[in-house]
């Protein structure tokens, strides 16, 4: 981090007004839930996947811009950011596969649970 | 810390003055804490995702049990509440990030303004999350619960609007057999608001408007409504009456939807009232001056590193448990 110490203030709001902005775009599309975004994409409602994706947008801003991971020396910053990007869609694609999986079973089973 | 720097390596450690990866002790330690503590919540949210991947043909609809608001009784408003939470948090991060910018400047009255504001924010966030437990935990219709564990809620066959168990049904029933068999009168007196599973049948057949509906989502992703025939041969299966939530079972359809609700959202709030002592004590340590002897204000930015986290877990959680 350079240390001319420059206020940060404008940088500040504009993110603060960029997160505002997209919590209220999902909050809107949470209630209104449009018929066009209920298309299927590889397994998931677009909706979902819009949801998913404006969620990882406002992660960058804050990691970025309040946590100032972007100010920080580049191998520092991997070293905290990596780890996660590799292991959390790991652990959520083998769960997420599991749990369809028991779907399945539990639906075409022999057994009924609905009594 | 310097004590152990006693050969040439002096000026390749943190002690020595130097940084490895241009971080400070602190600082880096507080990020790592901070990544592993990411990695936990992403079990948290990973095994919600295998429930609700499970149950995905059952789960229940989030807009229909997070629907109140303060001082709009009976008004049905969907995730409102929890988007102002959201704004709440995502507020007091950005007055915290304020204080980090007043403390390079070395500005003290500023940065304990600010560190003030982010304390309100922090509880007024802890507020609004024990009044959505208290609403969750209370319950708004009540249901009944089937031997196989499944959730029949109750709704109106004219309106279609959902059916509350004191819409239909009388309690109390029970309450009577009480006085019969040992006269008891305390316990009568409570058992008199106790609904019996014999009170919702009776309810339900003198109330020709009634009908069930089932967990089981449809095509639409809407809860399947039955029919009168098909009601009352279904409430035949029907063993406990459900109001409210606790760990065992909810009115809200799947026992593990309460489950991970409290456990996820608990932790969560666990994590900003820490985040809430530590700003307080931070607050103080700014008041008293300590960052202005100490001519660096990092403490701040390290508690703010913190207090970001926390607003950043929010988000994931406010996604997947309320949109998704």
């Amino acid at each position: 981090m350079a240390h001319a110490h420059a206020s940060n203030v404008k940088r500040i709001w504009t993110v603060f007004f960029i997160l505002s902005v997209i919590t209220i775009v999902e909050v809107v599309l949470g209630i209104i839930r449009p018929e066009w975004s209920m298309a299927m994409v590889i397994g998931m409602k677009l909706l979902n996947w819009i949801f998913i994706i404006l969620t990882l947008v406002k992660a960058y801003y804050i990691a970025w811009a309040f946590m100032h991971l972007e100010g920080e020396k580049g191998s520092f910053r991997w070293s905290i950011v990596l780890p996660l990007i590799i292991l959390v869609p790991y652990l959520a694609a083998l769960l997420l596969t599991e749990g369809h999986y028991i779907h399945e079973v539990m639906k075409q089973g022999f057994v009924s649970w609905d009594f | 810390m310097e004590a152990t720097v006693t050969t040439a390596t002096e000026g390749k450690v943190w002690g020595g003055g130097n940084k490895p990866l241009n971080a400070s002790y602190g600082k880096m330690m507080i990020w790592y804490f901070i990544l592993s503590d990411a990695l936990t919540f992403s079990g948290f949210l990973a095994a919600y995702g295998l429930t609700r991947f499970k149950f995905i043909d059952s789960w229940p609809i989030a807009d229909e049990v997070f629907n109140h608001f303060p001082f709009l009784h009976g008004v049905d408003a969907p995730m409102y509440y929890v988007a102002l939470m959201t704004f709440i948090l995502i507020f007091s991060s950005v007055t915290m990030v304020l204080a980090v910018d007043a403390g390079h400047q070395m500005k003290k009255s500023k940065v304990a303004w600010y560190m003030f504001f982010t304390v309100i924010g922090g509880l007024i966030f802890l507020g609004s999350q024990a009044w959505e437990w208290k609403n969750f935990i209370q319950g708004t219709y009540g249901a009944v619960e089937t031997k196989g564990g499944q959730i029949l809620q109750f709704v109106d066959a004219g309106t279609g609007e959902r059916l509350a168990l004191s819409d239909f049904a009388v309690p109390g029933s029970e309450a009577k057999q009480g006085v019969n068999a040992n006269g008891m009168s305390a316990q009568v007196e409570e058992a008199e608001h106790i609904y019996a599973v014999q009170d919702i049948v009776d309810g339900f057949n003198t109330h020709q408007n009634v009908l069930l509906r089932t967990e089981r989502l449809d095509e639409h992703g809407h809860k399947t409504l039955l029919t009168r025939e098909q009601s009352a041969e279904k409430l035949k299966n029907a063993v406990h009456v459900v109001e409210g939530a606790n760990l065992i079972r909810n009115e809200y359809g799947n026992t593990q939807f309460a489950d991970f609700f409290f456990f996820i959202t608990g932790f969560h709030g666990f994590h900003v009232f820490t985040g809430v002592v530590l700003n307080v004590i931070i607050f103080f340590n700014v008041i008293l001056g300590t960052y202005e002897k100490r001519k660096s204000y990092e403490m701040v930015e390290k508690v703010g590193l913190y207090w970001h986290f926390v607003d950043l877990v929010w988000v994931f959680v406010f996604t997947f448990f309320y949109l998704v």
